[in-house]
């Protein structure tokens, strides 16, 4: 309501109707603020979904269980501190710290289960509405093609942040609850104080969410191909396991820097000092590539589409 | 009604052709014209092309040969002006089930670029007024009946003010009190200014309702005009005498001497049932008709014809269909 309010408040002239007009600089920038109710409506939509809110809850749930897991290791006076030769990355320092089961959970949850919800949310953003018939009261009420594809994709990629922070937000609550928090150790020796660890911590979710555009987009294209959500959640998440297979074969090593997951874990190098940037810049760049192919796509084939459904 | 002109047509197409891939031709250089302020009855049996041009027309679906005018601007091309002053129910309603019935409406008009965002609530509260549902606006879409689902997609189509209404098939799924509820409300939409372009395979409903009409037939334009045009169409020969008597044999002898031909006696509960046409000067439409009916009852009676019901059948839109289709609706599915 505060938004609609907030566009309320800057429309100059209280009784305008429906009629239109030639754009003048006036309309366009009026018409430019009635771009976010439809993607506030969208983001409502996605977020009301019950099954939105379970993908939410089974990625809340996984740091809880790591933490627990963890926690009962060390409470039996086990070495689960010494060895630290299986699992997830950084899980023998979460004893140490708490803050630490956020990386670890991310870590976790980087390779599947975060881009498996991604690519249902993705996968099912315009073949669910063809399947339900909705798209094309959208697109004669007139959402506009282009309008209502860059909103889908805006709220998968809010998705893909909100699932991100949902791992992290549990995590570190768990990690806070179950362990002790301090100053953290980073990967190359330093020790900074907790404030920065936190900080370093929330820019490492926000490294997660932008890995997780190429394959958005992507989603999004396969979601223009069909009109069965079912079968683009499923395409997305089969062409997900297939290329995270492909990036593990040594064989194929010429082909893994071009593959989107293979530039994931290295938001590790943000708890370096001085941060090593190198290939969170390549991943970036990647994640930029896939989602100008793949959006481009996207948009010649739904732009150009017959709408049937 | 003036014969309507290209300018105030509110819908026109010349030659709108639409082949899908595979070949199949679905719609064959479609010439129709749909005056500012009928309501136009959109007839056809099932696959004779009324939904693909429909989605043709909104943008949905690109046309492969021909052009197509909505309120004067070219389809699809000018649809970000012209869909708002649109409304339009296509092949039944489509909704969010797990979205309230008030929220599908909020969520229609939010992507509608120019609807005001501030008017929204009382937009979208005086559309759920006029379907009906104002009670069950809160209630989940999924928990609808179909009536219901049909009466929200109305709404959709209600939310602004439009010049033009596209309703494909408005009263399926509703029981005959909903069904008389949307014809009232389609009556009062068209009296309000609202163009109404109806399709329907219930033919009483166009007759109705309908002020002008077109018929398809394998994605072919047969005929359009005013309903009275397309009924007339039928008329010549096609308006029939029915006398119901136990005397069958005289009323056949009594009705050939006053010039009905091709009669028919059949047996019925009620006794037998004669049916003829009448002469020219007989049909109901002609200068004096009433005379000459009662005179023709009358020779009956004289002639000692018990007569149980006397009667001129109409020719109805169906009967003027089926001829122009070749098939009924019932066939066509």
């Amino acid at each position: 309501m505060s938004h609609a309010d907030l566009v309320g408040r800057d429309g100059p002239d209280g009784t305008r109707t429906a009629v239109p007009v030639p754009a003048s600089a006036a309309q366009a920038g009026r018409e430019r603020r009635r771009q976010w109710p439809l993607f506030r409506s969208e983001l409502l939509t996605t977020f009301r979904r019950w099954r939105t809110l379970a993908l939410l809850g089974v990625l809340a749930v996984v740091p809880v269980l790591v933490g627990i897991a963890v926690r009962i290791e060390t409470a039996g006076g086990g070495s689960a501190g010494g060895d630290g030769g299986g699992g997830p990355a950084f899980i023998s320092q979460i004893t140490n710290n708490g803050l630490f089961l956020v990386f670890t959970s991310l870590a976790a949850t980087l390779p599947f289960f975060l881009p498996m919800t991604v690519g249902v949310i993705a996968g099912d953003s315009v073949a669910g509405e063809a399947n339900a018939g909705t798209l094309r009261y959208l697109l004669v009420a007139p959402a506009g093609r282009t309008r209502l594809l860059l909103v889908k994709f805006g709220s998968v990629m809010v998705f893909c942040l909100a699932a991100t922070l949902v791992v992290a937000a549990f995590a570190l609550a768990t990690g806070a609850l179950l362990f002790p928090v301090g100053e953290v150790t980073l990967l190359s020796g330093t020790t900074v104080p907790f404030s920065e660890g936190l900080l370093r911590a929330l820019a490492i979710a926000l490294a997660v969410a932008v890995s997780l555009t190429g394959l958005a987009a992507l989603g999004l294209f396969i979601s223009t191909l069909t009109n069965s959500g079912i079968a683009a959640m499923a395409a997305t998440v089969g062409l997900l396991l297939m290329v995270q297979i492909v990036d593990t074969v040594p064989q194929l090593h010429a082909a893994h820097p071009y593959l989107f997951p293979h530039y994931w874990l290295s938001f590790a190098d943000l708890l370096r000092d001085p941060v090593y940037w190198d290939e969170l810049l390549k991943n970036l760049g990647l994640q930029g590539l896939y989602t100008a192919v793949f959006g481009s796509a996207a948009w010649a084939r739904f732009t150009t589409r017959d709408i049937t459904a | 009604m003036a014969e309507p002109s290209a300018a105030d047509a509110v819908i026109e197409t010349r030659g709108l052709s639409k082949r899908y891939r595979g070949g199949q031709l679905a719609v064959d250089g479609l010439d129709l014209t749909v005056p500012r302020g009928s309501v136009f009855g959109f007839l056809g049996p099932n696959g004779s092309g009324k939904t693909t041009t429909i989605r043709m027309l909104l943008g949905l679906i690109d046309a492969t040969d021909g052009s197509a005018h909505m309120l004067g601007e070219p389809m699809p091309q000018a649809g970000k002006h012209v869909l708002p002053r649109v409304g339009a129910l296509i092949e039944g309603p489509a909704l969010y089930g797990f979205l309230s019935g008030r929220d599908n409406l909020n969520r229609y008009d939010a992507a509608d670029p120019v609807a005001d965002p501030r008017t929204r609530r009382a937009r979208v509260d005086a559309a759920l007024e006029r379907v009906g549902l104002s009670a069950a606006a809160g209630k989940k879409a999924k928990a609808y009946s179909l009536g219901m689902k049909q009466r929200l997609g109305i709404a959709a189509a209600l939310l602004q003010p439009r010049e033009l209404l596209v309703l494909d098939e408005p009263t399926n799924g509703l029981d005959p009190q909903g069904m008389r509820e949307i014809r009232s409300l389609v009556r009062a939409l068209a009296e309000d200014g609202t163009t109404v372009f109806l399709s329907s395979h219930l033919l009483d409903e166009i007759e109705q309702v309908c002020s002008h009409t077109a018929v398809m037939n394998h994605g072919r334009l047969v005929t359009q005009g005013t309903v009275a045009e397309i009924s007339a169409l039928g008329h010549a020969g096609r308006s029939r005498l029915t006398v119901t008597t136990p005397d069958g044999s005289d009323a056949v002898r009594v009705l050939k001497e006053h010039g009905v031909t091709d009669l028919t006696a059949e047996e019925s509960p009620d006794g037998e049932v004669v049916t003829g046409e009448l002469p020219v000067h007989g049909l109901p439409e002609a200068e004096s008709p009433g005379p000459d009916l009662a005179g023709l009852n009358a020779s009956l009676v004289r002639s000692g014809v018990r007569v149980r019901a006397f009667g001129v059948t109409k020719v109805s839109l169906e009967d003027v269909f089926v001829a122009l289709t070749g098939e009924g609706f019932d066939v066509a599915r």
